[in-house]
């Protein structure tokens, strides 16, 4: 299964420069993308997902951020070793991405035809009827109508759903291999977000495309999701097949996430549950394991060690002491460390 | 639009009349008359007949409302310095000068800079952006009348490249059109330093980014136009600024144009003179603000919505 992945991720680490120090965002991510699937990343804000995404095209800003350490590779091309020209023939032809917001993600002075077409003139060397040619199919394909004569116009022109139609068609156009969808509904209301499902769905049908679907909506991930990546604290806690993942999740991360959905056949006035406190500070990460602090299942050794991913059956990994038989062996440590590192995190 | 448009040149009538009206009162109080100089003295009785001539004779009201009147007909009256020269000759023969220096000071303004502010912004905090900003706060600090004499003793006296004064070929053109400009490239290159700078961190500079886009194009075709917008806003000001300053300017380097016969006007309180050259600027600048409006919606299409709206 490893051989024919068009995308592989190892062990990636990207950290920040700030004033008040260095924030380690990634902290050793893996993933690896087949041709046609998709792959869901799910976590919370500050997770570390959309650093991922913009690490694999190298998107992120050049003056505070590094790729320390791992290895991006693109149909067996490394993409860390890429200078910022090759790196550019990568962006929108083999790879692009859809931002959240389509408002502030398209420049609200040029023309959508323009922004369509440039991408393709860029990449396939297209002349300009041929690439204005290009842009009318893809609005078409999105699903707008008076492609034409929408071309010529601008982003406030368009309604928030067409927007995001339109930021699609725009990644699209060049046919990459893998796009990137970085909370491509989040700023749309529910209707809207099942058009554009619906649109991802239909785009890969055609394309075959490769689709990384970043969110941090669970119904999202369940729609349209063929792998799901759970991530906390800039590590992979879970990765499995997404039916495997609702039906049996391991990580107590991923169990919390799953409880704290509000649901219909609850009893009227039942509590949320919620996962209590708050992810740890990624200026001084825990030594051991990120979720201890908050995890319900703890134990003195998830406040040492990181846990290692263990496989369980199929595609199913996780990186939780709880799966792993050496946690019962661990030479024993004083509480007094356990608590210290608890402590820290807080 | 064509709605837009008449509102626009219906306000542009107001505003014109309260400039006349307020310049002719304003001018009728500075103490003096056309006629009460140089010592030689006329004879009462010639200055009589002048006074009656020029209307200077009938009450301040009946002098405002005949002026009104011939300003309706685009009649600016005789120059009472310059007789029989009109106004209307004199903006023939000194407008095209001022518009060439005029027009080459705002161009190599717009020019330069929008270059430097761009350079800066893109060094932002480096050498060259530190460079470019004390250059810009000294030409903004200062006044084109300073330039001017130290642009003649060094490049005209000293190192004779350029003419020292007056007018003709495009090298008498350099000197008068870069010291009108220091200013205004001063501004401009401040302002579109602070703006690029806050457009390259935009989502969508990202997304050009995320195309495979080059840096020049990405500068040039995604970034430029948005900063550059306050630019445009601006260049009603800047127009109003090189206007005036080529007054200045003008005497300084003896140039033959307006402003040579304003200032020569106001010395002379040849009330026509000032009448008729401030009226035509007010009403060139009234009309150039107007132009800046209807580009403004070009460069940014987000406007024009608003103005059916209005």
């Amino acid at each position: 299964m490893n051989n024919d992945a068009l995308l592989e991720v190892d062990n990636l680490h990207v950290s920040f420069s700030t004033y008040g120090g260095e924030v380690k965002a990634v902290r050793g991510v893996s993933l690896r993308l087949h041709r046609g699937e998709t792959l869901a990343i799910v976590g919370e804000s500050g997770c570390g997902k959309s650093v991922t995404a913009r690490s694999i095209m190298r998107l992120l800003p050049k003056n505070n951020s590094r790729i320390t350490e791992g290895s991006i590779r693109f149909n067996g091309r490394e993409l860390t070793r890429l200078s910022e020209k090759q790196m550019r023939d990568v962006r929108g032809s083999d790879i692009a991405i859809i931002f959240q917001d389509a408002m502030t993600a398209l420049n609200p002075t040029m023309m959508i035809g323009e922004q369509l077409m440039e991408g393709v003139i860029r990449h396939q060397r297209l002349s300009r009827t041929e690439a204005r040619k290009r842009a009318v199919e893809m609005l078409q394909f999105v699903g707008i109508r008076d492609p034409e004569l929408r071309l010529k116009q601008h982003l406030h022109q368009f309604s928030g759903g067409m927007r995001q139609r339109i930021m699609i068609a725009m990644a699209a156009i060049c046919s990459p291999a893998v796009l990137i969808a970085d909370e491509p509904t989040t700023a749309l209301d529910v209707t809207i977000q099942a058009q554009i499902l619906d649109l991802f769905r239909m785009l890969q049908r055609t394309t075959q495309a490769s689709l990384i679907m970043i969110t941090h909506d669970l119904g999202v991930v369940a729609s349209i999701a063929d792998r799901v990546n759970v991530m906390y604290a800039g590590q992979v806690v879970e990765s499995a097949p997404v039916k495997e993942l609702f039906r049996n999740p391991q990580h107590p991360y991923t169990r919390g996430l799953l409880d704290s959905i509000p649901r219909l056949d609850r009893p009227r006035g039942a509590k949320l549950d919620a996962i209590p406190g708050t992810p740890p500070d990624l200026f001084a990460p825990p030594k051991g394991c990120a979720f201890a602090a908050r995890c319900p299942h703890a134990m003195e050794v998830c406040g040492l060690f990181p846990p290692d991913s263990v496989k369980l059956d199929g595609e199913h990994t996780v990186a939780c002491w709880l799966q792993d038989a050496r946690a019962r062996t661990m030479p024993p440590q004083g509480p007094a460390q356990v608590e210290t590192a608890s402590a820290s995190q807080g | 639009m064509a709605q837009y448009i008449l509102k626009r040149f219906l306000s542009m009538l107001v505003t014109l009349w309260l400039i006349v009206t307020v310049t002719f009162f304003l001018m009728h109080s500075i103490p003096g008359s056309p006629f009460d100089r140089d010592g030689k003295e006329a004879s009462a009785a010639v200055v009589q007949n002048m006074m009656s001539f020029y209307h200077l004779d009938k009450p301040l009201g009946v002098q405002y409302l005949l002026y009104l009147k011939s300003l309706l007909t685009f009649d600016l009256g005789p120059s009472i310095s310059h007789y029989p020269t009109t106004v209307n000759t004199m903006i023939d023969r000194g407008f095209p000068v001022s518009f060439q220096l005029g027009a080459a000071a705002i161009l190599l303004a717009i020019a330069a800079g929008i270059a430097l502010g761009t350079v800066a912004a893109l060094k932002q905090n480096g050498i060259i952006d530190y460079i470019a900003m004390v250059l810009a706060v000294i030409g903004i600090a200062v006044p084109s009348f300073v330039i001017a004499p130290l642009l003649i003793k060094y490049v005209a006296v000293k190192w004779g490249l350029l003419p020292v004064a007056s007018w003709g070929t495009w090298k008498h053109v350099v000197l008068p059109a870069f010291a009108l400009s220091v200013g205004p490239i001063a501004t401009i290159a401040r302002l579109t330093r602070a703006n690029l700078i806050e457009v390259l961190t935009q989502d969508y500079m990202e997304t050009a980014r995320s195309k495979g886009l080059s840096p020049a194009r990405m500068i040039i075709k995604h970034a430029l136009r948005n900063a550059v917008l306050p630019v445009v806003t601006l260049l009603g000001a800047l127009l109003a600024n090189v206007l005036t300053g080529s007054f200045v300017i003008e005497k300084i380097f003896a140039i033959p144009g307006m402003g040579k016969y304003f200032v020569d006007g106001i010395n002379n309180r040849d009330y026509a003179v000032i009448m008729g050259t401030t009226v035509f600027y007010s009403a060139l600048l009234i009309f150039m603000m107007f132009i800046v409006d209807i580009v403004y919606g070009f460069i940014d299409p987000r406007i024009k919505l608003h103005r059916k709206g209005a």
